[in-house]
């Protein structure tokens, strides 16, 4: 009967059914059934400029550096608010065309950050443009490649009107006299990077993160009060643009050392611009709110690491300034 | 709705197992003392256990050199022994020489064994006899003993197949080496067919389908005919299928450095035209290999074949799975990726060395494999457990928490298959140690099984959620891939060359070279794999720490440095292997042109001429 060492059809035949069967079960049938999974009522579909985007996204392959999973574990709560659940991927991960299939965006490795959220992180176009550019411009210790392909150098004269110029310092254009132009290309992959963002959970607890078992030691500010590391805050929310020693980038994004307003006795100015974001100078980028990603507690610490470092000296703020600022920034809408 | 059911009853079942098997204390690591963690003990023990064996082998190699220090030393005795000759006086040495002479010119006088009849060969033993071989070569490399007699269009297409595989070998890694660089030095060019999201698919797909799989195949040509004691089913089909394997990875390669692939699906990135020309060559593969084996001269399928037979066939089933669009949309895709690049890796390049280490193993040491059923049980729970586990790639994702479950259960049963066959290579070796002194040929086997052990087990360990917890999305994750598909695949790849090619050949590469091929390979991957982990588990610590994502990148650097170090060493012993290659198989071409010359149709004569003539089967 099993004699499989001697007729070669049962062994073969054997085999491969056995394989097909135990596929079918841990591939085809999980497959079949996630499919199935419609999207989250708040989510939108792409535009089409975000589309050309994430082909473009696919094109470069980001996906062999940069994850869009959010585990639901402790640790990835720095990437998303909540864990990626199969619904998140409804829009993204569709079918490109009859040559590609659906782009394999969840990724293995994480050389570079999470970018579920990184259009709620970084959501200023100048940024992501230099960024592409040469993300040493704005992170000194990158080890992403730049995308120059992306963008053209251009002779100022010829320059037009409809032309999107990216700041890019001097030290970083190997000719004066030029200016960089972004490409509709880059502007397309802009456009997907900024579209980033969770979707709003129509209140499920079903999905949260498994609690790290260390519980996080507050800092102590010399105020008297715990707030959260602030240092740390700044490097994960402030840092890419306004730079870790606070020294910003001409052009683009204004310095917080030796800033009138981070120094200024009163913290409102700097506070509000904290939530509310700061659109009121045109030599710099816009720079977006964080009133809904940044706790009190977390404000203030940024605050107070802020007007504490590179030769700022001001009074620290309690939690409560904070507080009573939010609630009127609330009030005014 | 009766599936779900099957799952829910299955998934009870795993529930009843003990929790060591599920290996997670609970859904909620500590960190405080991950070093204490039976996955990172497991992983450190595993590693200590290779460096054991190369100290193994470094000893045997050094008391071989040792050996041959005394024999300098005798040597000197000899010279001595002379000076003392010259020394004695005349009428003594006219004895000996008198003695001598007699002996000399002693001769036999033609019957001492039997009588003075003529020689006849009743039976037609005697193929043809000639003073005179117009073509001297052929005839030379019969007399060599360790010649195997090879027809000629099985020597030429497996010498192409594993020419075409040393070619990607050396094309893929330098594309490794150069991205291992770009994590140093991340300006190093700015051309966009150059820059590392393109290129980082175009260095594994080129030496996963065109190095390992054409080495494979090639190597899968000579057990597969040998082992059925028969000629190949059809070289044409063979040529055939090399063409289409070529020019898939040759087109995929520009493809993907032009910015087309299929998604980025990882070792799936050739779009599907692309990869249904390799998914042909399989097919056209599969069906000569099974062809040869239906037409075999002997009773029984030789275990080897079993996996040379399950590997292909798998591979074409799961290509066709993983191209399939139907269910591939949304999360679909990532339960298909996980399940497809495990299997690629489990079902094809494993499978089918494990099929080539059955043949090659025993029959360069000359001896039988110890045991055939524990070949069987390891063929049957290969299929059984390594289809289950591709999700842990997965651990922790929005993919179903059953899924990853199953994954990681499956993963440590991977032990099963991994411990029958790590057994019974080691059993095949025991008694041959001297073997280790003599060639190179079994330290590459030594390597290869032991890391099959190492990695597999290690890998085992990784799926676990604790050490999933720690090394997932770190640089861990590379170095278990060059651990198993450099340490494993691509040692013994490089053991099956060396034992195989000077065989058919008759050209024995130079020791000196194929040493140094072997411990630049050794210490590079060692160097490359220890760099990745340490810094792997080192980064991961740190985002658990919640520390700017940005220092991680920072503290990386100095391993970075490392794995580039020890990815020089790793190129540089390809392109020694190529060296070899190339001296093994260049006397050939002169014989190839003539190869029918003094010898008889092989057609007359049927077919079993043409492999089982004058050989003894070696197992």
């Amino acid at each position: 009967m099993l004699d499989f060492h001697k007729n070669h059809k049962l062994l073969v035949g054997t085999a491969l059914f056995g394989f097909l069967m135990l596929s079918t079960f841990v591939a085809l049938v999980p497959a079949f059934q996630i499919q199935q999974t419609q999207p989250l009522p708040s989510m939108e579909t792409f535009s089409e400029e975000e589309l050309k985007g994430l082909h473009i996204y696919v094109q470069e392959n980001c996906m062999s550096c940069h994850t869009q999973q959010v585990r639901n574990i402790e640790m990835d709560n720095t990437w998303g608010n909540r864990p990626s659940i199969p619904s998140d991927y409804y829009y993204s991960k569709q079918r490109q065309d009859v040559w590609r299939q659906s782009p394999s965006l969840l990724g293995s490795e994480r050389t570079g950050p999470d970018l579920t959220e990184v259009g709620q992180r970084q959501p200023g176009m100048e940024w992501h443009l230099l960024h592409l550019y040469n993300p040493r411009i704005v992170v000194k210790e990158s080890i992403m490649p730049s995308y120059p392909w992306l963008f053209e150098v251009k002779e100022k004269s010829k320059v037009k009107n409809t032309d999107h110029l990216v700041p890019v310092p001097e030290e970083f254009l190997h000719s004066s006299g030029k200016q960089v132009v972004a490409s509709q290309e880059a502007l397309y992959l802009v456009a997907y990077l900024q579209s980033l963002k969770q979707a709003e959970m129509p209140q499920n607890p079903a999905v949260s993160f498994i609690p790290s078992s260390k519980e996080k030691e507050p800092v102590d500010n010399s105020v008297g009060e715990l707030l959260p590391d602030g240092q740390n805050l700044y490097m994960n929310n402030c840092a890419a643009c306004h730079q870790a020693d606070g020294s910003g980038l001409s052009g683009a994004f204004p310095p917080l050392a030796g800033s009138p307003i981070v120094n200024d006795e009163n913290p409102e100015t700097l506070i509000r611009i904290i939530m509310e974001g700061y659109d009121a100078r045109a030599e710099y980028g816009v720079m977006a709110g964080f009133e809904s990603t940044l706790s009190d507690e977390e404000i203030a610490a940024i605050v107070n690491h802020e007007r504490s470092n590179w030769g700022n000296s001001a009074n620290a703020v309690t939690v409560d300034e904070v507080k009573e600022i939010r609630t009127f920034v609330n009030s005014q809408k | 709705m009766y599936i779900r059911k099957f799952y829910i009853s299955l998934l009870a079942v795993f529930s009843h197992f003990p929790k060591v098997v599920f290996a997670q204390p609970t859904p909620n690591p500590d960190t405080s003392n991950w070093l204490a963690s039976p996955g990172i003990i497991g992983t450190i023990l595993l590693i200590v256990i290779v460096l054991v064996i190369a100290i193994f082998i470094l000893t045997v190699k050094a008391s071989a050199y040792f050996t041959q220090l005394q024999s300098r030393t005798e040597r000197n005795k000899k010279i001595e022994f002379g000076e003392r000759l010259l020394k004695m006086d005349e009428t003594e040495i006219d004895t000996v020489l008198e003695k001598r002479k007699k002996a000399v010119s002693y001769r036999l006088s033609g019957d001492e064994l039997g009588s003075n009849l003529e020689v006849d060969d009743s039976r037609g033993i005697i193929a043809a006899i000639t003073h005179e071989p117009s073509n001297p070569l052929v005839d030379e490399k019969k007399k060599s003993p360790i010649t195997i007699d090879t027809p000629f269009h099985l020597k030429k297409m497996i010498t192409w197949y594993i020419g075409a595989a040393v070619f990607w070998l050396v094309f893929g890694t330098l594309i490794g080496q150069y991205l291992g660089m770009k994590f140093i030095w991340p300006e190093m060019d700015t051309i966009s067919w150059l820059s590392f999201g393109r290129l980082r698919p175009v260095h594994t797909n080129a030496v996963f389908w065109g190095w390992a799989s054409l080495a494979m195949i090639g190597l899968g040509y000579f057990v597969i005919t040998r082992t059925s004691n028969t000629k190949l089913y059809s070289y044409k089909l063979a040529w055939y299928a090399w063409w289409l394997m070529n020019s898939s990875v040759a087109i995929g390669t520009l493809l993907l450095m032009s910015g087309i692939n299929n998604g980025g699906g990882e070792y799936r990135e050739y779009i599907w035209p692309v990869a249904f020309l390799f998914a042909i060559g399989m097919v056209l593969t599969f069906y000569n290999f099974y062809q040869t084996v239906a037409h075999r001269k002997i009773d029984e399928i030789y275990v080897s074949n079993w996996y040379l037979l399950g590997g292909l066939g798998w591979t074409i089933i799961l290509v066709i799975i993983g191209y399939l669009p139907m269910y591939q949309d949304g999360l679909g895709e990532t339960v298909i990726q996980g399940y497809y690049m495990h299997q690629g890796v489990g079902m094809w390049f494993m499978t089918f060395t494990l099929g080539l280490i059955y043949y090659y193993l025993p029959s360069s040491l000359n001896k039988p494999i110890y045991s055939y059923s524990l070949g069987v049980l390891a063929f049957w729970t290969q299929m059984l457990f390594y289809t289950l586990i591709g999700t842990h790639h997965f651990v922790f994702s929005p993919l179903p928490w059953w899924l990853q479950t199953v994954a990681i259960v499956f993963s440590a049963g991977m032990l099963i298959p991994v411990v029958a066959g790590t057994t019974n290579f080691l059993m095949t070796m025991k008694g041959s140690w001297n073997e280790i002194s003599k060639s190179y040929v079994l330290p590459f086997f030594l390597v290869g099984v032991v890391f099959y052990f190492v990695g597999s087990a290690q890998g085992s360990l990784q799926a676990f959620r604790f050490t999933n917890f720690i090394w997932h999305f770190t640089d861990f994750n590379v170095a278990h891939s060059h651990m198993t598909m450099y340490g494993i695949i691509t040692f013994i790849l490089w053991a099956c060359v060396y034992a195989i090619l000077p065989k058919i050949t008759g050209r024995e590469p130079k020791q000196i070279m194929v040493g140094m091929h072997f411990w630049m390979a050794f210490i590079g991957l060692f160097a490359y794999m220890v760099s990745l982990m340490v810094g792997g588990t080192m980064k991961g610590l740190s985002w658990i720490e919640g520390k700017p994502f940005i220092e991680s990148v920072i503290l990386m650097t100095p391993f970075w440095l490392w794995r580039a170090i020890g990815g020089t060493l790793m190129f540089i012993s390809h392109l020694l292997f190529a060296y070899n290659f190339f001296y093994m198989t260049g006397g050939q071409r002169k014989t190839m042109l003539n190869p029918k010359i003094n010898r008889p149709d092989p057609e007359n004569r049927g077919t079993i001429y043409q492999d089982a003539r004058n050989e003894t089967v070696t197992f």
